[in-house]
């Protein structure tokens, strides 16, 4: 209601229910945070020569990944990435908005489709994609059949092949909280705007998107994160051409049985996705900075 | 005087003026599915004219607002703003602003970016939509405010940032939805009294959508009263509270104190009513009716009309038995509830101080009035 004050949280003892924190607390530092300290430390060691670890301080790991090698594979993660959550972002806006403005009891099952595909092991229908792009393939068969095209086209372990799969895979989580954020948005405002005289694209750019900034930052966060760091998906459709980092540190580990290297690897994405993260939420703070409190 | 129960009224006013009227309502029609919402609904609203559309929620006079502000498109019928029929033409080219009931202001934006929205969309320069804002806030008392979040402000506070969104873009018309609902009840009155200054001081047209009677009547330049889809009366506050054509209007205006019976032969220019209560004996009703003696009739009778006396009257004129019922002390009113039959009780309404007599409960007393204050309803 427009009368409603912002009310503040009570200022009680800061910390009278914190022992409710301590197991969960307990689990992460023991399987975390443990595990992550260790590989920080195996990011400084050097490889025994066949394959150990040994225990020399060195930074020579980090001053290996300057190879543009590795740019190459890190400046393809950063694109394959972005590139999908911005098609993420196209498509899954829209779908969002329609749901959220659809009957009230038809919602519960739209959401349910959308999250659907996540009853099947990711795996599996990473596979699945395989059929579906591969010479003798689905689109290739529909697209012959049509006469759109003479041959069959190379769509299989191609970089339009694994961007495919990383929307196909974390579109949904670019919906959910669109979807939660478009739910929220008073339909009333969209009127008020088109009253005061605002063309379709104003009311979007001035009072949709303004207003659901939350959601789509927190959709960006949530597609960006796993695309970077996806390794089945690039490894599936992307053959050898499309080396994400997440192959990169599989490689350096399973592989050449580099673990020093493949912890390098693995902190400088945490810290391209740190990053990113907090880039995207100080833009997000600024845009949508009145709304806190709601 | 002589109504029927059915409601068609039909726009008769004629427009003298040879400019044509702000708003020409010709005979909409809105359909929700099944439901009629609006059934042939006519009227026009005068330039600087404060118009109220009353009636119970469910009347349909909000759609007529929706479809004055574009959101629906009447399914029959025309709708001319300035001479110009608007069907067809999206809210965002029309010469109107609506003030939503919830008041619908843009929570991410400051009050000065509120009200500033309108111009700033039809791409009015910088100096000049800063010179229009400060205007439109001096006129709803809120300069100094300019960067508050509408979050940060008191509903009355929303309330007038709303209003100023409006009137800053100088529409043809002003819009408003229940513009007072949401405030309580001390403040909504002030607003109404502020509301109907800046309408005069700034000559908007507002045509107000309200279920509040006294609201209505207090702001209005004309009301129309509206039921189930059509409108049953249009007229001037005095008119419709104090000429009521149908029941419905009679009692959706205010009290209204009924006593079946039927009517009698002419006495003079008046004509006798017979109640159908036994113990009641027939009195006087000033009417122009000419309708066939034994016509059952419906009396109607506002509170302030009547007064009530331990004896009786000695004046001739319309005197009804009755006992008081309940007593209840209003602050400056007392309201008697008086039983006048076995099924059925009258509210009279006596200023506080005025009558050096009070009554109790059980008293017997006699109601009196002018007989030119009762009206007559026909079944």
């Amino acid at each position: 209601m427009p009368s409603r004050v912002p009310s503040s949280p009570p200022t009680k003892s800061p910390c009278r229910s914190c022992w409710l924190a301590a197991p969960g607390l307990l689990w992460m530092s023991l399987f975390f945070l443990v595990p992550l300290a260790l590989v920080f430390a195996i990011s400084f060691a050097s490889r025994g020569t066949y394959g150990g670890i040994v225990w020399e301080f060195t930074s020579a790991n980090y001053l290996d990944l300057w190879h543009p090698l590795y740019g190459k594979i890190l400046g393809q993660s950063l694109w394959y990435a972005s590139l999908t959550t911005a098609i993420c972002l196209v498509l899954g806006f829209p779908l969002a908005y329609t749901i959220a403005r659809s009957p009230a009891r038809w919602q519960p099952l739209l959401l349910l489709l959308v999250m659907l595909p996540f009853w099947t092991n990711f795996l599996v229908r990473t596979y699945a994609w395989m059929i579906v792009l591969r010479q003798d393939g689905l689109v290739n068969g529909l697209l012959l059949a049509l006469g759109i095209v003479d041959a069959p086209l190379e769509l299989l372990y191609t970089p339009t092949a694994v961007v495919i799969g990383l929307v196909y895979g974390y579109l949904p989580f670019m919906v959910l909280p669109l979807y939660v954020a478009v739910e929220r948005l008073d339909p009333l405002l969209v009127e008020a705007a088109w009253d005061l005289y605002a063309s379709r694209w104003a009311i979007l750019t001035r009072v949709v998107v303004p207003l659901t900034m939350p959601g789509i930052v927190g959709g960006c966060v949530l597609v960006f994160i796993p695309s970077i760091g996806s390794f089945i998906t690039p490894d599936l459709l992307g053959g050898a051409r499309s080396m994400m980092i997440g192959n990169l540190i599989q490689h350096e580990y399973l592989v050449v049985r580099d673990w020093p290297l493949g912890s390098a690897v693995s902190f400088v994405l945490m810290g391209i996705v740190m990053a990113a993260v907090a880039l995207y939420y100080r833009h997000g703070a600024r845009a949508s900075g009145p709304l806190e409190g709601r | 005087m002589a109504t029927s129960s059915t409601p068609p009224f039909t726009s008769s006013e004629q427009s003298l003026s040879s400019t044509p009227p702000t708003i020409d309502i010709r005979g909409i029609v809105c359909r929700h599915g099944a439901v009629t919402a609006v059934d042939r609904v006519s009227f026009q609203v005068r330039r600087g004219e404060f118009f109220s559309i009353l009636g119970p929620s469910g009347a349909g006079k909000t759609s007529v607002l929706r479809m004055l502000a574009g959101f629906e498109d009447p399914d029959e019928g025309d709708l001319l703003i300035d001479g110009q029929s608007m069907l067809g033409v999206p809210p965002n080219r029309r010469p109107v602003n609506l003030v939503f009931q919830s008041y619908a202001l843009f929570p991410h934006l400051t009050v000065f970016e509120n009200v500033a929205f309108g111009l700033k969309m039809r791409r009015v320069s910088a100096a000049l939509i800063a010179e229009e804002v400060r205007q439109a806030l001096a006129m709803v008392k809120l300069t100094g405010k300019e960067v508050r979040l509408p979050a940060q402000l008191s509903g009355g506070e929303q309330q007038r940032v709303a209003l100023a969104r409006a009137l800053v873009n100088k529409p043809a018309v002003v819009l408003l939805d229940e513009p007072l609902a949401a405030l309580d009840q001390q403040l909504r009155q002030a607003m109404q009294v502020e509301l109907k200054s800046i309408q005069e001081q700034a000559g908007l047209t507002c045509v107000c959508v309200t279920h509040h009677q006294e609201e209505a009547m207090m702001m209005s330049d004309r009301i129309a009263v509206m039921h189930q889809g059509r409108l049953w009366q249009v007229g001037s506050p005095r008119e419709v509270y104090e000429r009521p054509r149908s029941l419905f209007v009679s009692r959706f205006l205010g009290v209204s104190n009924e006593l079946p019976g039927t009517i009698g032969p002419s006495v003079g220019e008046d004509r006798m009513f017979q109640p159908s209560d036994a113990g009641q004996h027939p009195f006087t009703v000033s009417t122009l009716s000419t309708e066939q003696a034994g016509r059952s009739a419906i009396l109607s009778l506002r509170p302030e009309h009547i007064r009530i006396a331990k004896d009786r009257p000695s004046t001739a004129g319309p005197v009804l038995d009755g006992r008081i019922e309940k007593v209840l002390f209003a602050g400056s009113d007392m309201k008697y509830l008086v039983r006048v039959a076995h099924d059925r009780v009258w509210e009279t309404r006596m200023a506080t101080g005025t009558s050096p007599v009070t009554f109790v409960p059980g008293d017997a007393v006699y109601l009196h009035w002018s007989s030119v204050d009762a009206r007559l309803f026909y079944e």
